[in-house]
């Protein structure tokens, strides 16, 4: 059981959040969003795993939450309203996630920012990246 | 009659109201955004409307994954401020219209538009970020607001083209509203950005300044761009800008440009504010 292959998923460096991305990252959302309360913040870093079991998510998306893999985590479902949730747990901005899943350190990516962004040139498909 | 007089599009960039909320406006950073944002300041304090009907979208924080409205309208007499995992922003809560919100139920749905309603819902930086952006800090918000949500998070938004309709929907309802109130309606979100994935930071400055122009001048036309092109173009996020497309159908055939501004970056976005008034 598949589906054809949508146009945006020819789009590089993006894991659009649509309904079957939606579907796998439901409770790894649901955890996400428990990090709303400030109770729940403290809980989870005071014991991740512990916490992360109370969700029924894969242990795949377990181990990509410890290990902050911001990119693993939007391929498995994650969206990053939720996952900057996440950054804000850590006290991190939404920057600084940014960068992370850019690869680079947070002023280098302020520092492209201020520089007028990422130019859409070179980053429409997959294909002309030969990806 | 109530009526509909002018259009508000802005983004609304979440560090935008940390930079207010925190005393940062006057950093070279942030101060050429105030700046620009300015003149639009002064056009909301001279214009006094009664109402804001402000279309945004909520980023996980009234509605989590349980439910996912595509459209829905905030129907309370007051909406709380939501602590989106950094504590509440320090604004009022903001007051809404529930007989007009009641009102624009029933002329919506009748015209089927099928909107969600909402009858106690906590408001984010979505709305709160354009109304510090127009009407500064106040200790109540001089305006009462009729929110309404669009699902962008979750693929597919509502195409372009049925917002211009919902847009145009809302301005049949409101003027058949029977009490002399003069409304504004905010499209927020948008311009270009992308806060996700390794081609996070994606400006397109052309993509975005056609788009203010087709605002004004071609609206038909920016109402047939597929979902594709914002994705690609513009950027994963940058599918908000649907959302101004309802506050454009709000306003009728033709349109008056009153000012716009741009200005790159906002964190990782392009940041865009235009008024409109009805013709």
């Amino acid at each position: 059981m598949s589906k054809k292959k949508e146009e945006y998923e020819d789009i590089p460096g993006t894991w659009v959040f649509d309904a079957q991305r939606a579907r796998k990252g439901y409770h790894l959302n649901a955890f996400l969003y428990s990090l709303m309360k400030p109770e729940n913040r403290e809980e989870f870093l005071a014991d991740e795993r512990k916490y992360l079991m109370k969700f029924p998510m894969t242990e795949e998306q377990r181990e990509a939450v410890i290990a902050r893999d911001w990119n693993r985590l939007l391929e498995l479902g994650g969206v990053s309203y939720a996952l900057a949730k996440l950054a804000f747990t850590d006290k991190k901005s939404y920057q600084y996630m940014a960068s992370q899943m850019v690869g680079v350190t947070e002023q280098e990516y302020v520092n492209m920012m201020l520089a007028g962004g990422r130019s859409p040139d070179g980053w429409r498909s997959k294909s002309e990246r030969g990806e | 009659m109530a009526r509909i007089i002018a259009g508000v599009g802005t983004s609304h960039t979440p560090a935008i109201g940390a930079a207010v909320d925190n005393g940062r406006t006057h950093e070279p950073y942030w101060a050429p955004l105030f700046k620009g944002y300015e003149p639009s300041k002064k056009w909301m304090a001279e214009t006094k409307p009664d109402v804001a009907i402000i279309v945004y979208n909520d980023h996980v924080n009234a509605f989590d994954f349980k439910i996912i409205p595509t459209f829905a309208i905030g129907c309370a007499e007051e909406f709380p401020i939501a602590d989106e995992g950094w504590g509440q922003r320090p604004v009022p809560p903001v007051k809404g219209y529930p007989e007009l919100a009641a009102h624009l139920v029933q002329s919506l749905v009748l015209d089927e538009f099928d909107i969600t309603i909402v009858n106690e819902m906590q408001v984010d930086h979505g709305l709160t970020v354009p109304m510090t952006l127009m009407w500064g800090q106040p200790k109540e918000w001089p305006v009462r607001v009729i929110p309404i949500a669009v699902n962008v998070i979750q693929y597919p938004a509502p195409t372009g083209n049925r917002c211009y309709n919902l847009g145009k929907a809302i301005r049949k309802a409101v003027e058949s509203w029977d009490e002399d109130l003069r409304v504004v309606v905010f499209g927020t979100g948008g311009m270009s950005h992308q806060i996700q994935g390794p081609r996070a930071g994606l400006i397109n400055k052309e993509f975005d300044k056609a788009f203010l122009d087709g605002l004004t001048q071609d609206p038909e036309r920016l109402a047939q761009i597929p979902p594709i092109e914002y994705l690609r173009e513009a950027g994963a996020e940058a599918i908000e800008l649907v959302m101004w497309l309802i506050m454009r159908g709000a306003l009728g055939d033709n349109v008056k440009e009153v000012y716009r501004f741009y200005h790159v970056p906002a964190s990782s976005t392009g940041v865009g504010n235009i008024i409109l008034e009805a013709g």
